[in-house]
């Protein structure tokens, strides 16, 4: 039986900072039960001692040379900005009033 | 339709070189075919004409002056609208990129501009590259050239669509967990994903960084191959990006026999569950490779059963972390609610406006797959999976050059078909996830029609990885052995594109 229920899947949405409709939080309660649902199977197929894989092809340490390269200007960084000011970008407040 | 753009890319580009026609021309000719047919099909996301016969016009003006060019010199290209451009809208089939042009280029986009190939345009796909069959593009779903009704298949049906209606004659996509291949496979085209880390990701919008490729898409194996060297090679802005040189490909895919080749097939991905007519066109195939001098040899990878689950955790898990950026901060989309409302509305609101639901499902199952006392039992399993599936390899591997196997398991279906049931559209790419987890390459091959639809059925080959140049010698050979039995090429199957159908 699954534990996502709707409350899961809006404290999800809110963590994931997405608003959500009541509609799209009762087909994704469905949904993603579903989905994890299927997912608990691994936990059985996994049971012995078996190394995670998190890269594919794994690689250490890997550096350039130390020069500087060419890099994006202050203008191309704000080019795509909904909004910006004095060379920085503007978003509204960061914290409430209260 | 001009036939000109029937040719292979390698008969095109002769004609480039002997001066039968110019690059203004030939890239004229695409541009017209995508103004004849696009309307129906919508590969395309955006058209960039003037700049394309720009690029064109440079060549044939170098070339009239007899200045040494790029060996791609002319040949015109679509990409892919996950890939930056600097010169024309980026989206990756989302609204909440709608617009944005990039301040830099990709590398695979710069080494197509160091080609001096013009770039026609940028295809469509699934948002983000989120899905099978290019439906959850934003901007709506591409149509299969052969059966306009159908799906091309995803996220990159644009690319193969392209290719497949002959509006360009190479393109680029890229491959998370099948996206080059299952559309090969769907549109009767060639896709290869290379070895993860033979193609520099720097400019690709990232979905999931361990899993992400960039590729060719082809009409056939020599013109991949072109591409294929084209774009491959180490880059210093991609830290995954492989150190070593693994060869040509155009080389590998000019070699005569498959005396001595041990061909392995995958017992998990044959048989049950397979359309009938794709399992009759490989059983036909596996023959031919025998014809051929190949042996041929059964493996079992039986950890593969689980592929699609744990790649359906890490997936999620890095695309949440990945699209975090879109912020309504430093690019895209920005939805600012009344009253007064502080940058974590702004953020959610903008969100939920921009993304479309496949996304947004992904995002909330990868955030869930990553919370805390859920992370060992999810994802920390998935990760174990992932070693077992790299295990099942090694030692199918051990005993076969090349593993085999139909690369989708049905035709293309229809347009919204499955679309309300994540689980059934995920199955789709059972066939293509493993390479993506093990990090191999794999190419999708045309495999002749199926007989209950008359639709293209497909073979998928894989390599250990670095071994790329495999595919290209066994999927050259394959590809001539079906041009003798049917007597012409898979693509010359396809019935004509009606531009008011």
């Amino acid at each position: 039986m699954s534990e996502i229920t709707p409350d899961v899947v809006r404290h999800l949405a809110g963590l994931a900072r997405i608003d959500v409709t009541d509609a799209e939080v009762n087909r994704f309660t469905e949904q993603l039960g579903l989905i994890v649902d299927s997912a608990a199977t691994l936990k059985a197929a996994v049971a012995g001692d078996v190394p995670a894989t998190s890269h594919p092809i794994p690689m250490k340490n890997i550096y350039r040379e130390d020069v500087v390269l060419e890099s994006l200007s202050q203008k191309a960084a704000l080019s795509g900005s909904a909004d910006s000011e004095s060379g920085r970008f503007r978003v509204a407040a960061i914290l409430d009033e209260e | 339709m001009n036939s000109v753009l029937k040719l292979t890319a390698v008969e095109q580009l002769e004609m480039l070189r002997s001066g039968a026609i110019t690059s203004v021309e030939l890239t004229q000719a695409h541009l017209d075919r995508i103004a004849e047919v696009d309307g129906v099909v919508h590969a395309f996301l955006h058209v960039n004409a003037s700049g394309a016969l720009a690029t064109a016009a440079e060549v044939d003006r170098l070339r009239a002056s007899g200045a040494s060019l790029p060996a791609l010199a002319g040949l015109p290209i679509a990409v892919k609208d996950n890939l930056t451009t600097i010169d024309e809208p980026t989206t990756a089939g989302s609204k909440i990129l709608e617009g944005w042009v990039p301040p830099y280029d990709s590398t695979v986009v710069s080494k197509l501009r160091a080609e001096m190939m013009p770039i026609l345009g940028k295809t469509n796909l699934d948002e983000f590259a989120m899905g099978s069959t290019t439906q959850f593009s934003a901007y709506g779903p591409t149509s299969n050239p052969w059966s306009l009704d159908r799906i091309p298949g995803g996220s990159g049906g644009g690319s193969a669509a392209a290719v497949g209606a002959f509006m360009a004659p190479l393109a680029i996509g890229s491959d998370t967990g099948g996206s080059i291949r299952y559309p090969a496979a769907m549109t009767g085209t060639v896709g290869t994903k290379p070895t993860y880390g033979a193609v520099s990701r720097y400019g690709l919008i990232a979905l999931g960084s361990s899993l992400d490729q960039i590729g060719p898409v082809a009409r056939n194996v020599q013109d991949a191959a072109l591409l294929h060297d084209v774009i491959a090679g180490h880059d210093e802005r991609d830290s995954t990006s492989l150190p070593e040189d693994l060869g040509s490909m155009v080389a590998a895919a000019s070699a005569g026999s498959l005396a001595g080749v041990k061909v392995g097939v995958i017992k998990e991905l044959t048989g049950e569950g397979f359309q009938a007519g794709v399992s009759a066109r490989f059983n036909e195939s596996l023959e031919l490779l025998k014809a051929a001098g190949a042996e041929i040899v059964e493996v079992s990878c039986p950890s593969f059963q689980y592929a699609i689950a744990a790649y359906y955790l890490i997936l999620p898990a890095e695309a949440s972390s990945n699209l975090a950026k879109f912020d309504s901060v430093r690019f895209g989309m920005r939805v600012t609610p009344e009253g007064n409302p502080t940058i974590e509305r702004v953020m959610a609101a903008t969100r939920e406006a921009g993304f479309g639901p496949e996304v947004k499902r992904r995002i909330i199952l990868g955030t869930y797959a990553l919370s805390s006392g859920y992370y060992d039992d999810y994802y920390g399993s998935a990760q174990k999976v992932r070693t077992l599936i790299q295990r099942d390899f090694d030692a199918a591997f051990a005993k076969a050059d090349v593993l085999v196997s139909p690369t989708a398991p049905t035709t293309a279906f229809k347009l919204g078909e499955k679309i309300e049931d994540p689980l059934a559209m995920y199955l789709n790419d059972i066939a293509t996830i493993p390479a993506n987890l093990a990090g191999i390459p794999g190419m999708s091959l045309p495999n002749g029609l199926a007989d209950e639809d008359g639709l293209p059925s497909s073979i998928q080959l894989r390599a250990p990885a670095r071994e790329e140049k495999r595919l290209y010698r066994v999927g050259s050979i394959l590809e001539k052995a079906h041009e003798n039995v049917w007597g012409k090429r898979m693509i010359d199957f396809a019935p004509e594109v009606k531009a008011g159908a």
